[in-house]
């Protein structure tokens, strides 16, 4: 059942990295993924009755506030150069 | 005295080293010292030589000398090593001796040029090449020196580089001689293979024993060899290179084009003459080429109107007097004609060079005239030039050689009466045209303005070169004159003797009518042109045409431009994309095929990478569930 939840967690971050035109909330997305990956960590955990899951969702906390920060960083200085956060106009390589 | 002969282009050789490597440094004076120097100190070292050879002929009737091994591969060796036997000694002589004469003139001539020592040190560099050529004692070792020639000659001719048109006859004289050498080249291997060696005197040896008289090999390798020496010595039909060669300097015209390196054809066939004397089909041939040549040449001679090209082909013509009498089996005349046609042409372009000098780089002999008074030194000296090569009976080097030359064209046994009536032309056309030129240069009224005297050095060189232009004859006179031979009997130690005829006409007579067509040249050029500057051939289009055509010698180079380039051209345009070139433009499209393809996967949407990461993650994830 909390498998369940956290696959619909899952699936919703994944829509929200592929449609969002906003690098923010595409941010926000990979979060709501991460978070999912936590909650079938932790479901699993209580399934076998083990610590493990619940250490490694600490695991991806840390990882997770690491990446927030550098990836807030990166898109501060996106904004600064290119003056939008569209992922539409953010194409400099040209074919 | 063997160990002296290495010297001889060595000094050359290093004065070239010297003035190469750091001839941008040194002060002009040195430069010259050292460019005139060393020639000088190789001409005192062949007349050392030549007094030790004369006064007691070595044995085996040559020097030779061993420097050291070249090459070994398989039973075939190469020496470096040198031999100079009585041939050798006449060709060393005319290289060493009027070359250092040319030098000194050129320290002076070229004074004012900004590559004064590139010029010495491309002049040094021939010289050398040109002793190696002749002292080689084997054909390999003559190779790196014909080819050397061959490189200088395009240096010099092209010394001037800054003019397209120079360019362009330096490129010109380095092809047209390269067909010969080639020709050459593939004339010596198969004598190789025939023979197994290429040692000079090797093969004077063995070929008597082992070819037949005639036989189709020995043809095929005379042929090949005769090409090479036609390609050097421009006989026809390959002799468009030499009149644009005179746009160098007007001393490398003396040296290289008209006293040296074109007589190495000559000195080719009087070299391998045991091989030619095999051959009797190509015997005819070296004739019949002279004999062509000397006409052909003659004619566009009469209406040049550049005074060297009148000089180019004039040495043309006179090349074809040398292979006529090549061919007619008179080697020793042949080889006295080279000897004071080296005088008397290095003379003639000299003081052509300095006449040239005075009225301000004019070419036109029209824009020329009474430089008679004016300059009464290069006047007397252009004479006996002239007279020599118009062959003047009795008072010129011209006409010993050159009667020599009428006379067994008739009387040898390879002679026959066509030959002569064309050399008898010949004479005719030479005197014709050698006192157009005097009268046109040096009588008349002035045209233009004399710049500036020539300098001292200048003048020495040329009155040594007049003084030998008259005296060089009279070491040989005719059979039926003076008992004074001096010059075969030397020559003769190594060429055979010519072969007579049996009940021939008094010679007196031939050397009447001989005499006698270069008065009536002389004649009919003083008539033509004593007192009227402004004649031309205008008076009818018939004529006019003729002397048009004369005029681009024959249209030689029309012919070639439209039998070999404009073929040579339309194929390699037709055969642009052939299958090599196909594969490679495969490569280049390929490349630029897979450049699009995989662009389209990296074109910086971020939206699409996260769909490939997406699709790469289903498809493992899949193939793990399917395994």
């Amino acid at each position: 059942m909390v498998l369940l939840v956290a696959t619909v967690l899952f699936t919703l971050g994944l829509i929200g990295v592929l449609t969002r035109k906003n690098v923010v909330f595409m941010l926000i997305s990979v979060e709501i993924m991460l978070n999912a990956a936590g909650l079938a960590f932790v479901a699993a955990g209580s399934r076998w009755e083990q610590p493990d899951g619940q250490v490694m969702f600490l695991f991806i906390l840390a990882m997770a506030a690491a990446e927030v920060s550098v990836g807030l960083a990166l898109v501060l200085q996106i904004y600064h150069q290119h003056k939008t956060l569209d992922v539409e106009n953010l194409k400099e390589l040209k074919d | 005295m063997d160990q002296l002969l290495a010297y001889i282009p060595a000094f050359p050789l290093l004065g070239f080293l010297i003035l190469s490597l750091f001839g941008r440094n040194l002060p002009k004076q040195l430069i010259g010292v050292i460019g005139a120097g060393t020639v000088c100190i190789a001409a005192l070292i062949t007349i050392v030589v030549g007094i030790a050879f004369l006064q007691t002929t070595p044995e085996g009737g040559a020097f030779s000398q061993l420097l050291w091994s070249w090459f070994r591969v398989g039973n075939l060796s190469i020496d470096i090593s040198l031999r100079v036997d009585a041939l050798t000694l006449v060709f060393i002589f005319i290289i060493t001796f009027v070359g250092a004469l040319i030098h000194i003139y050129s320290a002076f001539f070229m004074w004012h040029d900004r590559d004064y020592a590139r010029f010495f040190a491309s002049m040094n560099l021939f010289v050398c090449a040109m002793l190696l050529l002749v002292m080689a004692d084997n054909l390999v070792l003559m190779y790196l020196g014909w080819e050397g020639v061959g490189l200088c000659s395009y240096l010099l001719i092209g010394f001037w580089y800054e003019v397209p048109s120079n360019c362009r006859a330096a490129n010109k004289a380095f092809l047209i001689t390269r067909i010969g050498d080639t020709a050459l080249l593939i004339g010596l291997f198969l004598l190789f293979q025939e023979l197994g060696t290429l040692n000079i005197p090797g093969i004077l040896q063995r070929a008597p024993d082992y070819f037949a008289s005639g036989s189709s090999n020995i043809e095929l390798i005379t042929i090949l060899l005769l090409v090479g020496g036609m390609g050097k010595s421009a006989q026809m039909p390959l002799q468009t290179w030499l009149p644009d060669a005179m746009a160098g300097p007007s001393p490398v015209s003396a040296l290289i084009h008209a006293a040296t390196m074109v007589t190495a054809g000559v000195y080719l066939i009087a070299r391998m003459h045991v091989l030619f004397q095999l051959s009797p089909v190509t015997m005819a041939i070296v004739a019949i080429i002279g004999a062509i040549t000397l006409l052909v040449a003659g004619c566009s001679a009469l209406v040049q109107t550049d005074i060297k090209r009148i000089l180019a082909y004039s040495t043309i013509s006179q090349i074809g007097y040398m292979f006529l009498a090549l061919g007619i089996g008179a080697w020793s005349a042949a080889i006295f004609h080279f000897f004071t046609h080296a005088f008397f042409k290095a003379l003639l372009f000299l003081a052509a060079g300095v006449v040239i000098e005075a009225l301000h780089h004019e070419h036109n002999i029209f824009m020329m005239g009474g430089l008679r008074k004016r300059m009464p030194v290069v006047f007397f000296t252009f004479l006996a030039g002239a007279a020599a090569l118009s062959a003047l009976p009795l008072v010129s080097a011209g006409f010993f050689s050159k009667d020599a030359i009428l006379w067994y064209s008739w009387s040898a046994a390879n002679g026959n009466s066509f030959l002569w009536l064309i050399a008898l032309a010949g004479a005719f056309i030479t005197a014709l045209y050698s006192t157009r030129l005097m009268l046109v240069v040096f009588w008349g009224e002035m045209k233009t303005p004399i710049h500036e005297q020539p300098a001292q050095g200048m003048v020495i060189p040329l009155i040594v070169l007049a003084f030998f232009s008259v005296a060089a004859g009279f070491i040989e006179w005719p059979h039926n004159m003076v008992h004074l031979t001096l010059f075969s009997d030397h020559v003769q130690k190594v060429l055979p003797e010519t072969v007579m005829k049996q009940g021939l006409p008094s010679e007196y007579l031939f050397q009447a009518i001989a005499a006698f067509m270069t008065f009536a040249g002389v004649y009919m050029g003083y008539m033509m042109y004593y007192g009227k500057p402004g004649v031309r051939w205008q008076q009818s289009p018939g004529l006019s045409a003729t002397r048009e055509f004369l005029f681009s010698g024959w249209k030689f180079d029309q012919l070639y431009q439209f039998l070999f380039v404009k073929p040579f051209v339309f194929i390699t345009r037709i055969n642009k994309s052939d299958v090599i070139d196909r594969m490679y433009n495969g490569i280049a499209q390929a490349s630029l095929r897979l450049n699009s393809w995989f662009s389209i996967s990296q074109n910086g949407s971020l939206r699409l990478y996260i769909v490939g990461v997406l699709a790469g993650i289903l498809f493992i994830i899949t193939l793990q569930l399917l395994l």
